[in-house]
């Protein structure tokens, strides 16, 4: 698997070059999230706001009035938890062009409960107007620019920062909407979003060798949630649905699934994996992943559960685990 | 009424006769509705009047006399939505903008639309409606306001943001801003003057109607602001104190204008200016409510000798 670093940096420069309409503005976290060489590269189209989130949701919708798209940088809990009100009357109202890139979605960061966005997602899709994308690899990364720049409206963007696995070719950019099928199977309808994704990879191969046959999507359009793919793999398995997020169980992928599923009266045993209403804390990503049961073992257990099998899969079976250098170049520079 | 001390100067003629009219018109309209927010109409009378007779530079109202129904809120699937910015005129590069950021007083902006000829008197009939755009906390489809600031103090960022990306089209126009002193005991307007300041967008000229009043009363029972012009000055701003019913004084605090700096003009007002039988009610000054048929008939009265006056 190719691992890149900081597709962000590079990409964001090339893609806005010919886009004047493009904006930046950050809160103190300009390195932080990936946007110092596009402050250097276009100084007069990047606006330093300071950590005040609450005027820069105004002046991001101010912008946007004007014409401009304002790409808002900076952490996603301080997009939607400190600046709520903001972001609802002074954006998403008036249905403003403001693309708004979260980073550090859900448990990815040790920085503990303060930065870890975890209720993202149930809030922003519980928000008129509101668009919600999600990146799982460096892919994504690059071509969620596109998908969010077509809509005419507020964009809410889950971001991967520093190194992270090119999952899907170049060639196969992240389509608005569209759920990517990884895998196709009978028993088990598998959907996961984001880095949790190539979380479940971890255990394709080892599921596969036990006979156990899942159809497996990748989820990147989070609202809308209408794409007929995901109907149509829920609609053809045997056994039941897993979701797997790196999100509370409550308002994100599970729900949006559950919501599905009650709506066209699919009465299917649904199995949620996230962070099961709780918090989380200050740790690395695949401690807290094993800690939330939002690993590849935890899927494991969640299939023997709807299948009501033992598979007698251990460790030694999943696919190594990737680990990140703690003090690696490709990190970012600070929290 | 008192009338306040004029210079010859024709414009403060005018807008001094609009101020008047407004506080006639507001005090007919709550004494018609048994109750309503007179006393920002007292208070605020004279800044709407500089504003739209002479600080506003502003281009004729593209929007029916008579506001129409209310058509769904603004989405990719509701193409018909107008702003209400349109009884402002059609933004040019050289007008100036109208931000309207205390929604509460949105009857005060009607009745200032109505006595500029922007809004027909029987606009008014639709005020507090159902189905209708004469709200009684507006929204950005209420005449004469464009964005949406019923929660207060989100109006001067998103000020900011027009005049950034205004200054970066080469526009000329200016962002009139009208703030409520309460608003200044949220965070997000330090934060906002101290971008305004940063980022140098003298474009925006801010007036306050400082009545030292808010929901629960007298504002120094319930979180002082002042020094205000002191706190503005630090945070970077040009602050100016003038006697709030002065139009003159109000004209030269917009003449003193600095460079690089958002000028505050700090309007002290009277909450009871026009009707002082409000000064009766003490503390409850922000709505008007009538306790008794008694009291209803003191305010008739009041009314009655405001309109002798003005005849």
């Amino acid at each position: 698997m190719e691992i890149v670093s900081r597709p962000h940096v590079e990409n964001f420069i090339t893609w806005s070059k010919d886009k004047p309409e493009v904006v930046v503005l950050s809160a103190d976290l300009t390195n932080s999230c990936e946007v110092g060489k596009w402050r250097d590269t276009y100084p007069d189209r990047f606006f330093s706001m300071g950590m005040a989130e609450q005027n820069m949701m105004g002046f991001a919708g101010g912008l946007a009035r004007e014409g401009f798209t304002p790409f808002i940088h900076t952490f996603a809990v301080f997009i939607y938890r400190r600046a709520y009100d903001q972001l609802a009357m002074s954006v998403a109202y008036p249905n403003l062009k403001v693309r708004m890139m979260g980073f550090l979605p859900g448990i990815v960061t040790p920085g503990g409960v303060t930065h870890q966005a975890i209720e993202d997602i149930a809030i922003m899709r519980a928000t008129p107007n509101m668009t919600v994308l999600e990146t799982g690899d460096a892919t994504e990364v690059e071509s969620v620019l596109d998908v969010a720049q077509a809509i005419d409206g507020p964009v809410y963007v889950r971001f991967l920062r520093g190194e992270m696995p090119r999952l899907f070719p170049r060639s196969e950019p992240m389509v608005f909407n569209q759920a990517r099928v990884i895998r196709k199977g009978r028993d088990v309808a598998l959907l996961t979003s984001g880095i949790i994704t190539e979380e479940a990879l971890r255990a394709g191969a080892a599921l596969e060798k036990k006979g156990v046959s899942v159809t497996h999507l990748h989820i990147s359009t989070l609202k809308p949630f209408t794409d007929p793919t995901v109907l149509d793999a829920i609609n053809e398995v045997k056994y039941g649905v897993i979701t797997m997020e790196n999100h509370v169980v409550t308002g994100g992928l599970g729900t949006a699934v559950s919501e599905l599923m009650t709506d066209h009266g699919l009465a299917k045993p649904l199995v949620r994996l996230g962070l099961q209403d709780t918090y989380s804390h200050g740790a690395s990503k695949a401690y807290l992943m094993a800690e939330h049961e939002l690993d590849a073992m935890a899927l494991v257990r969640a299939v023997e559960k709807l299948m009501n099998v033992t598979l007698n899969i251990n460790q030694a079976d999943l696919d190594q685990v990737r680990i990140e250098a703690v003090h690696s170049d490709a990190k970012a520079e600070a929290l | 009424m008192t009338r306040t001390n004029l210079s010859n100067t024709d414009w403060m003629v005018k807008a001094q006769d609009m101020a008047d009219a407004m506080r006639l018109r507001g005090f007919d309209y709550v004494m018609r509705s048994n109750g309503g927010y007179l006393s920002q109409i007292c208070s605020s009378a004279e800044i709407f009047a500089f504003l739209y007779i002479h600080a506003m530079n502003l281009g004729p109202s593209q929007a029916p006399m008579i506001p129409p129904a209310f058509a769904g809120v603004p989405g990719t699937d509701n193409p018909d939505y107008v702003s209400g910015g349109a009884y402002n005129g059609v933004p040019t590069a050289e007008q100036d903008r109208f931000i309207f950021s205390p929604a509460h007083y949105a009857l005060v902006l009607y009745m200032a639309l109505i006595e500029v000829g922007r809004m027909a008197p029987e606009g008014l009939d639709e005020f507090n409606k159902d189905g209708g755009t004469v709200e009684l906390i507006g929204a950005e489809h209420s005449p004469g306001v464009e964005t949406t600031t019923g929660s207060l103090a989100q109006a001067l960022s998103q000020a900011g943001g027009m005049a950034l990306g205004r200054r970066m089209k080469g526009e000329t126009g200016r962002l009139w801003v009208m703030m409520s002193d309460g608003e200044f005991q949220e965070g997000q307007t330090w934060e906002a003057i101290q971008a305004l300041s940063f980022h140098k967008l003298d474009n925006v000229c801010v007036i306050v109607d400082v009545n030292g009043q808010q929901c629960d009363g007298p504002m120094d029972g319930v979180m002082t602001i002042d020094p205000l012009a002191a706190k503005i000055n630090a945070f970077g701003g040009h602050a100016v104190d003038v006697p709030g019913h002065d139009l003159q004084a109000m004209a030269q605090a917009l003449a003193e204008k600095p460079k690089g700096k958002p000028l505050f003009i700090l309007a002290r007002t009277d909450p009871t200016r026009g009707v002082p039988l409000l000064k009766e009610r003490g503390a409850a000054l922000h709505y008007l409510r009538f306790s008794s048929a008694a009291e209803k008939a003191k305010y008739q009265a009041a009314y009655e000798e405001m309109r002798g006056l003005g005849n």
